[in-house]
């Protein structure tokens, strides 16, 4: 619950610092896809100890779906869309998850690497399905009639504030069921999981399938923010961003999660903003944000080992400390 | 030119540069159990500093040597100067660091040196070899990538295998603990591992340049193909780091001429999943030492 | 339109005034008799904010960064000239990496928060795509997009969409007229690059060279960093002559890997792909001793724009004196003068849109077709029927570092069932106005 708390307070602090203005809203549909994503993400790297570096071309999978669903079918209810996004990629995460289940670490760093790097090529290859490098259009989500004066953004937003909180409320309430208990024991010990009767291949499998799924949602909001599925969208630089937002967020929490897609939404936009105030020589100029959009991972994994949350709760264990001696015991996992 | 025979020899010439950078990322890992996803771009930066020095001397082997104590250098202070901080934090924040300099340098290689794709020179010729009337399609400056490539090869193993210096650095890559009991510096060790390893990925760097030419993205796709090199041989063996490398370069060069280029990379990977299910600590690894 | 029809005494005055505007602007626009007003958004009495994409950073950026620093110094130039109307130019371009979900941001960001005029000369067919349905139902003039898919030319479907290039199938069509014209009954391969770029080119080669000349289609796409395999298969079919549709990286490297198979075949090169200073530097240090420039002699390639190399025509003297001041940091090649002869298309537009312009106002004035050439050698399209650009090219051989023209300009349609390509006898250069500003 923790998790939905934080998003809806994190909305309201949008609407709050600026609710006249649309871009502000627009950039929250990306943060709902980012954190739907890394919310997926943390539960399989940061709960059952599996690193995924291909969740980039899963969401790939879930905007591609959209797609070609729309394609056919334009009208097609979004909540039946992205319901079809998320079935599929998650049936393709059974397979790639039973591949998954075999390796760790870095092994599975590679495989994944693999996933992502790899499956951009096959909508190429397949551009009579999938439009090739330009990709395949997606309509953009407009409100009823009845509702008109509802603009394009703030309705794509609201569309994409449901399953956002749908999917936080699963995740809270799934990791504290028995599945859950699994997840962590195996990251902390496979064999003796095994030993207490955890079949633990088959729980890394639903791992990956139930990230999996999260990112084929992610990558269906994704699409209708952008209205497009391309190859391009879904670069390496998809996976590790993500990546990153979970750990920079902090590793395993689902308010993490929100963390770290606010981070990766907002950041790049406030430097480039930042840079748009400031005559530099244009060679400068262009690269600056990249430049310290790096620096700001170099520092967060410096000054907040245990990411955004795990400050938060720090902070929020000192204060309590200083009344009850004994608190910063409590764990800091969700 | 018979085709399969040209396949082979630009798989093997391309082969030899991924197991270049995947030896880089082998003595990384090694040390101090980092995958370094800004090894690419150490190795670009390296090289725009060759090509600058190359351009001020008009001497190609001062820029090659400056290239090479670049990354000596440029590795000790990347691990000196952050890595260190989070080597015994959770393991991920190492990678999220590394990626952090990736997004910096290459910001600031463009920043100095403008983001126009440069020509690099090459110390021989890159041209096919003329044996009697009929071509082979092997050029000095492959014969050249191989020989070097290899005697680096040669260097660590003699290294790792037969000096104290090497001895002393697997202890405390393995048992730091321990190593550090019986007096060793475990510090400067690590810090000489991760210089050794970006000099070995400076080199990657100067033998890419000439043939693929140089920018600041140039490395990206090197950095992926010589890591799933290294993946597939096994992260801790350089013997690995070859064989993967010239695994890769083959299977992406035969997939592309055979299957098409647009499949060739999902192909590739697609080869590199299916042996890891076979062998999931990659070909090299001497008995499964699967943490338990 | 209905309210149009209602208040007409309003709409008459309007036409009059731009009519007025018209007149004035005709007259060398130096005196207005109306005074400035935020007349759109984007539009203030003393400057007009234009936006961009543009791949700054990333695998695009060399190269194609050029281009939005060249029309920004344009735009600085025209501004430093009495702007347009008296507005300064602000452009205002962002990065995004050439990923279509970060153009999709930055344009609404351009578009919702900067609260942009028009989006100019956005960069890139998949990127473009993400945004070009958001555009139009924004009603945002969407001008000269910086790619030559003929997608862009769908007055109907995006009535505010246009491009400007020729598209890839109109130079495919002259490219392969030359071909077949002048290497006749020679081997011909292609090598293009798998996307509506190369695929478009060969949609127009195919309509001139007889299939049965055509011994083989090699492809490759950006990931693909050893082009050994294609150039191989080309050599191994026999090909003589082999047209590439490549971006600059990828023709050099065409050019590297067959130097290294000793493939020695003639080279036509896409106007795309083929811009001298950028491919003399990057084969420059090609093999020991061998000079960069003397390995492209010969090498055919097309184009629209005058020749960097140029210096006998006005264009290219003022836009490398703009360069110099401006941009000097920056090569001067082929995307510089792309970037500067955009940005004289857009301030023509703008000067012809009269002086206090709406979005819609600029619209009507590009289907009007005022717009002239510009720097280009041929005519622009643009009508109520047609949101194409310029119309045709010309063919040029590359000698020493320099492109020069040669042959008939030819236009063509990019109707691919449509063979037709005409020479174009009435085409030329056409004089620079005054400081190079419409």
């Amino acid at each position: 619950m923790l998790g939905v708390g934080f998003l809806l307070v994190a909305a309201l602090v949008v609407w709050a610092i600026d609710p006249f203005d649309p871009f502000l809203v627009y950039q929250l549909s990306s943060v709902c896809y980012f954190a739907i994503g890394a919310a997926g993400l943390t539960v399989l790297t940061g709960l059952n100890g599996q690193l995924s570096l291909g969740h980039g071309a899963l969401m790939g999978i879930g905007a591609y779906t959209t797609a070609v669903v729309l394609k056919a079918h334009t009208d097609l209810n979004p909540a039946l869309v992205m319901g079809t996004a998320t079935l599929v990629t998650a049936v393709a995460s059974i397979i790639v998850g039973a591949a998954a289940a075999r390796l760790r670490g870095p092994y599975l760093a590679g495989a994944t690497l693999g996933l992502a790097v790899g499956l951009p090529g096959v909508a190429v290859r397949f551009s009579n399905i999938f439009g090739g490098d330009a990709g395949t259009s997606i309509p953009a989500l407009v409100p009823p009639d009845a509702l008109s004066s509802i603009a394009p953004e703030v309705w794509l937003t609201w569309i994409g504030l449901i399953p956002t909180v749908i999917t936080f409320v699963l995740l809270a309430n799934l990791v504290r069921t028995r599945y859950g208990r699994d997840f962590r024991a195996i990251r902390e010990d496979e064999v003796a999981s095994a030993l207490n009767g955890i079949r633990v291949a088959r729980t890394q499998v639903l791992a990956f399938v139930l990230s999996g799924a999260c990112a084929g949602l992610a990558g269906s909001l994704l699409g209708y923010t952008s209205n497009l599925a391309a190859p391009g969208s879904f670069p390496l630089t998809l996976s590790l961003l993500l990546l990153a937002a979970v750990v920079i967020g902090g590793l395993g929490t689902l308010p993490g999660a929100v963390w770290g897609a606010l981070v990766v939404v907002f950041v790049p936009s406030w430097i480039s903003s930042l840079n748009d105030t400031v005559h530099l020589p244009s060679a400068v100029r262009d690269q600056l944000p990249l430049a310290l959009f790096g620096a700001v991972f170099v520092v967060a994994m410096l000054a907040f080992p245990h990411g955004i949350q795990g400050g938060v709760v720090r902070l929020w264990q000192f204060r309590a400390s200083r009344r009850r001696p004994g608190a910063q015991e409590q764990a800091a996992d969700l | 030119m018979n085709y399969f025979f040209v396949l082979t020899l630009t798989g093997v010439a391309a082969g030899m540069i991924y197991a270049a950078l995947a030896l880089a990322l082998v003595l990384v890992w090694r040390a101090t159990r980092v995958v370094n996803f800004a090894q690419g771009a150490m190795a670009m930066t390296t090289t725009y500093i060759a090509l600058a020095v190359i351009q001020l001397t008009g001497n190609y082997w001062f820029g090659f040597i400056v290239a090479l104590a670049a990354g000596l250098l440029l590795g000790a202070v990347a691990e000196r100067g952050v890595v260190r901080w989070v080597e015994n934090g959770p393991p991920l924040n190492a990678v999220i660091l590394t990626l952090g300099l990736l997004l910096i340098l290459e910001a600031v290689v463009p920043m100095i040196w403008g983001a126009q794709i440069r020509s690099f020179p090459a110390p021989f010729s890159i041209a096919a070899m003329q044996v009697g009337a009929a071509f082979i399609p092997v050029s000095p400056f492959n014969l050249f990538t191989v020989g070097v490539v290899l005697l680096v090869m040669v260097a660590l193993l003699v290294l790792f295998r037969f000096t104290g210096l090497g001895l002393s650095m697997r202890a405390a890559a393995f048992a730091p603990e321990i190593a550090r009991l019986l007096g060793v510096r475990v510090g400067r060790l690590l810090t000489f591992g991760w210089g050794l390893a970006t000099m070995a990925g400076a080199l990657a760097g100067m033998l890419v340049a000439p043939t693929l030419l140089l920018y600041p993205n140039n490395m990206d796709a090197i950095l992926v193909y010589g890591f799933t090199a290294a993946v597939l041989g096994g992260l801790d063996s350089p013997i690995g780091a070859l064989v993967g490398g010239l695994s890769m370069g083959l299977a992406l060069s035969f997939i592309g001429g055979y299957l098409g280029p647009d499949l060739e990379t999902a192909g590739a990977l697609a080869i590199l999943i299916a042996i890891l299910m076979l062998r999931p600590q990659g070909l090299f690894v001497h008995a499964a030492e699967r943490r338990v | 339109m209905v309210s149009f029809s209602i208040r007409r005494p309003f709409a008459t005055w309007g036409a009059r005034l731009v009519v007025a505007a018209l007149f004035v602007s005709a007259c060398g626009g130096s005196s207005g008799s109306t005074t400035n007003t935020a007349s759109a958004p984007g539009i203030t009495a003393t400057q007009i904010t234009i936006g961009s994409h543009q791949p700054l950073t990333g695998a695009a950026a060399p190269g194609y960064s050029e281009i939005s620093k060249a029309s920004d110094a344009y735009f600085q130039w025209v501004n430093a000239h009495g702007g347009v109307y008296g507005r300064t130019i602000k452009y205002m371009y962002e990065d995004d990496g050439y990923n279509p979900a970060t153009t999709s941001t930055v344009v609404h960001q351009l578009v919702l928060q900067d609260k942009v005029f028009a989006i100019f000369n956005g960069l890139g067919t998949p990127t473009h795509t993400a945004v070009v349905d958001y555009l139009n139902t924004q009603k945002v003039p969407d001008l000269f997009v910086a790619s030559g898919c003929d997608c862009w030319n769908q007055p109907t479907k995006w009535p505010y969409t246009s491009g400007w290039q020729p598209d890839y199938i109109i130079e495919g069509k002259v490219t392969g007229k030359y071909v077949n014209d002048t290497y006749s009954g020679m081997k011909v391969g292609y090598l293009y690059q798998d996307d509506d770029f190369g695929q478009g080119g060969v949609t127009g080669l195919d309509t001139q060279i007889p299939a049965a000349s055509v011994v083989d289609k090699q492809k490759y796409v950006p990931t693909n960093i050893n082009l050994g395999p294609q150039i191989a298969h080309l050599q191994a079919a026999g090909a003589q002559v082999v047209v590439l549709y490549t971006i600059p990286a990828f023709t050099a490297l065409t050019l590297l890997t067959a130097a290294q198979l000793h493939f020695n075949p003639k080279w036509v090169v896409s106007s795309v792909g083929a811009d001298p200073t950028t491919l003399a530097g990057l084969v420059s240090t090609f093999s020991k001793g061998a000079a960069g420039a003397s390995l492209l002699n010969g090498i055919v390639t097309s184009g629209y724009l005058p020749a960097t190399g140029d210096t006998s025509s006005p264009w290219i003297t003022l836009f490398k004196q703009i360069h110099d001041q401006y941009i000097s940091s920056l090569p001067f090649d082929g995307n510089v003068v792309y970037g500067m002869a955009v940005g004289y298309s857009f301030v023509q537009l703008m000067k012809k849109a009269g002086q206090n312009p709406t979005r819609q106002g600029v619209i009507n004035t590009l289907q009007s077709g005022q717009l002239d050439q510009g720097p280009g050698i041929v005519p622009l399209g643009y009508s109520s029927t047609s949101h194409l650009g310029y119309l045709g090219v010309q063919m040029a051989t590359i000698q020493n570092g320099a492109a020069q023209f040669m042959g008939s300009i030819y236009t063509a349609t990019s109707d691919p069932t449509n063979a037709t390509v005409t020479a174009c006898s009435t085409c030329a250069s056409k004089p620079m106005p005054t400081n190079g500003i419409p």
